[in-house]
C-alpha cells in the first residue's frame, strides 16, 4: 500500500496507493506533518502531492537506508493520528465583466447562462490537493463536469493575480501574475501567497468555497488585503459532508 | 558609494546562490546556481563562505565597472575575462582597485562563468536566498536579469589580499563522456528496448533549453502505457518523457510538480558538467547506482573542504587607505594602487 523509492541521489519517493482520493491524500498530509515534525532538522524539505510525498535530504548528512528506516517507522502511527478537521476557505470572487472576461466563453461552450455559470461555480466545495506549479497555486477537485471547458488555444501573456480560471475539468486560481491557458471567470481579491512572508492563504486539505461578490464589495475587501487588516472566513467542514 | 556597475550587459546574468529550498512545498522554485561546483569554488577563491551569492553570466559575460577596492575570483566557462584591457587569470584570488573595468566576451568553453565577490552584494534574502527567480521576478537584483546601469552595493570593502601560489584547481570545464543517471521512480513504465536503447544512443540537446531545463532530442522513447503519472514533486536532475517520447532534464529553475513518467535522475555532481554543456552539445547516459552515486558526491565535498582548508590562513584584510593612480608608460595605461596599512 505504501512504496518507497529512491528518487535521484538526494530524494526519497513515498507512494500511498494509486489514485486521487481526499482518504489518500488526508494519509498524504498527516504523513508529510509527523515527518517534518519528527525528522525536519535532518532533511532538506518535503513536498507532499495527491497521493505522494518528495523528501529531498543531504545525503551527507543523512544516507538513503537511514532516512528509509527512519520513515517507515513513522507509517504506523499514521492511522494512529486523529485527523484534524478540515477548514473551508471563503474566496470572495466577483464573476463576470473585466474581471472574468471568458465567462461566456464558458457559459456558451455548455449551453447555461452566466448566472447558471457562477451559481454552479460557486456552490461546490473543491478539496485543495497540493500546491505547485506555480508560488501557492492550489490543485483543486470537485468542479462540475457542467461548466468543464477547454483551455484557450492561445494563452494569455499576462493573467492578473487572484484570477479564478477553468481549464478542461479543473479550476484554479492564479495565485500570482503569471502567463496562462485557462478560461477567467472572475477573480478575487485575496493574496494568495506572501513572498516575503513565504505564506500560503490556504493549504492542502482545506476545501474551497467560492462567494459571489459585487464589484463595490470586492474593492472594499481589496483595500483591506493590502493593509493587511483582511481576516479570511474559514468554516469547519463537517464529517458527514 | 561602493558598488560595481554593469555597463555593458551580458546575454543572462543573474545573482544566484545555493537556491531557495525549503519552500517547494509552497509551489516556490528552488533556483540557484546551474554549476553549483564552480559557485562554491568561486567563493571560496574570493574569501567568502561557500553559499555567497555571486553572478551567473550565460554564453556572453557583462563588461563591469568596479567603484570599489574589493577581492574577487571567476570561475567556470571561460570567456575571456579582461582587467582594464588584459588578461586576467581564472580561478585565482584578484585585487581589484576603485575604477577597473572588468570586462567578458563570450564562452570558449563551457556556457557558465561565475564571478564572486568577497563579502558578497548587499541584497536581501527572500525566503533564505539571494537567488533569482526571473519567470516570477523573486529574489536577486529586482527579480530580473542585471540589465546595464545596475548598481549593486557591496558587503565589504577596502579589502586586500596578498598573492596566493598554487590554488591546485582548474578550469575543469571539458564535455564530459557520460552523463551518470540513477534509474528512475518510472523506469519500469517503459518498454524494454527503450530502458536499452536510451543508454546506447546520444541525446543532443535543443535550441529549447534554458535554466528550467533541457530538451533533449534523439531517439524516441516508448512507455509500455502513457507518459502521464499523477503529478507528484520534482526533483533536480529528473529526466521526464512525455508524449512526444523525448527526454527533457529538470533543472534549477524547474516547477515544483511534475505529471510525466521519468526515466531517470542525472546525479548530483554531474548536474555541474550539464549545466556548462549548450545547444548543440550532446549527451551519452550511463546507469550507475544510488550508492556510487552518494559516493560521488562525498568525493566532490571532500575536494571542495580540500581547498577550503588550503587557503583557511590566506586571510583577506582590511585596508584603512587605498589610493589609486593612473599612470602612463609608453602611452600604454596602467592603474597602480597604494595600501596604507
Amino acid at each position: 500500500m505504501i512504496n518507497y523509492k529512491p528518487y535521484g541521489d538526494s530524494g526519497l519517493l513515498i507512494e500511498i496507493g494509486n489514485e486521487i482520493s481526499d482518504e489518500i491524500n488526508d494519509k498524504v498530509l498527516t504523513f508529510t506533518n509527523l515527518i517534518e515534525n519528527e525528522l525536519g532538522s535532518s532533511i532538506v524539505e518535503t513536498i507532499p502531492a495527491y497521493n505522494s510525498v518528495l523528501i529531498i535530504y543531504d545525503t551527507l548528512e543523512l544516507n538513503y537506508d537511514d532516512l528509509l528506516s527512519k520513515v517507515k517507522s513513522l507509517e504506523e502511527n499514521i492511522s494512529v493520528i486523529n485527523k484534524s478537521k478540515n477548514r473551508i476557505v471563503h474566496i470572495p470572487t466577483v464573476y463576470g465583466g473585466e474581471y472574468g472576461e471568458d465567462l461566456k466563453i464558458v457559459a456558451d461552450y455548455n449551453g447555461l447562462r452566466k448566472e447558471e455559470v457562477i451559481d454552479i461555480h460557486s456552490s461546490t466545495l473543491y478539496r485543495v490537493y497540493m500546491l505547485g506549479f506555480t508560488p501557492g497555486f492550489p490543485y483543486l477537485g470537485g468542479m462540475s463536469k457542467k461548466i468543464a471547458t477547454p483551455r484557450k488555444k492561445t494563452p494569455r501573456k499576462q493573467i492578473e493575480k487572484g484570477s479564478v480560471g477553468i481549464g478542461g475539468n479543473q479550476t484554479g486560481i492564479y495565485s500570482t501574475n503569471s502567463p496562462g491557458g485557462w478560461q477567467i471567470i472572475g477573480r478575487s481579491p485575496l493574496e494568495f501567497f506572501d513572498i516575503k512572508k513565504a505564506k500560503s492563504l490556504i493549504n492542502p486539505g482545506d476545501f474551497l468555497k467560492f462567494e459571489s461578490v459585487d464589484e463595490n464589495e470586492y474593492y472594499r475587501l481589496k483595500k483591506l488585503v493590502e493593509k493587511e487588516s483582511y481576516i479570511i472566513k474559514t468554516s469547519v467542514l463537517e464529517d458527514n459532508f | 558609494m561602493d558598488y560595481l556597475k554593469i555597463i555593458k550587459q551580458g546575454l543572462l546574468t543573474t545573482i544566484q546562490d545555493y537556491g531557495r529550498y525549503g519552500f517547494q512545498k509552497y509551489g516556490v522554485t528552488p533556483s540557484g546556481a546551474m554549476d553549483v561546483e564552480s559557485m562554491e569554488i568561486a567563493n571560496i577563491i574570493a574569501g567568502n563562505k561557500r553559499d555567497e551569492a555571486v553572478l551567473e553570466m550565460t554564453y556572453v559575460g557583462d563588461e563591469i565597472l568596479f567603484n570599489v577596492n574589493t577581492v574577487i575570483a571567476i570561475t567556470g566557462a571561460d570567456m575571456n575575462p579582461l582587467l582594464n584591457n588584459k588578461r586576467l587569470d581564472m580561478y585565482e584570488r584578484i585585487n581589484i582597485n576603485k575604477g577597473d573595468v572588468l570586462k567578458f566576451s563570450y564562452a570558449k568553453n563551457g556556457l557558465r562563468t561565475y564571478l564572486s565577490v568577497y563579502g558578497g552584494f548587499k541584497i536581501n534574502k527572500i525566503m533564505n536566498s539571494k537567488s533569482t527567480y526571473t519567470k516570477y521576478n523573486i529574489g536577486g537584483y529586482k527579480g530580473r536579469k542585471l540589465k546595464k546601469g545596475d548598481i549593486l552595493y557591496i558587503n565589504e570593502i577596502n579589502v586586500r589580499s596578498d598573492k596566493i601560489e598554487n590554488i591546485n584547481i582548474q578550469n575543469n570545464i571539458k564535455k564530459p563522456e557520460y552523463i551518470r543517471v540513477i534509474e528512475g521512480p518510472d523506469f519500469d513504465s517503459f518498454n524494454e528496448k527503450s530502458k536499452q536503447s536510451f543508454f546506447e544512443n546520444e541525446y543532443e540537446i535543443t535550441d529549447q533549453s534554458d535554466r528550467m531545463g533541457y530538451r533533449l532530442k534523439g531517439e524516441k522513447i516508448f512507455h509500455k502505457e502513457g507518459p502521464d503519472i499523477i503529478s507528484r514533486g520534482l526533483p533536480i536532475g529528473a529526466i521526464q518523457v512525455s508524449g512526444d517520447n523525448q527526454p527533457i532534464i529538470m533543472l534549477s529553475d524547474r516547477q515544483t510538480i511534475g505529471g510525466y513518467t521519468v526515466i531517470g535522475v542525472v546525479v548530483t555532481v554531474d548536474i555541474n558538467k550539464l549545466a556548462q554543456m549548450k545547444p548543440g552539445d550532446k549527451i551519452k547516459f550511463k546507469k550507475i547506482s544510488l550508492k556510487s552515486a552518494q559516493k560521488l558526491i562525498k568525493n566532490e565535498k571532500d575536494s571542495i573542504n580540500k581547498l577550503e582548508n588550503y587557503l583557511i590562513d590566506k586571510k583577506i584584510y582590511k585596508v584603512h587607505d587605498i589610493k589609486n593612480f593612473e599612470i602612463k608608460v609608453n602611452g600604454e595605461k596602467f592603474n597602480v594602487s597604494v595600501v596604507k596599512k
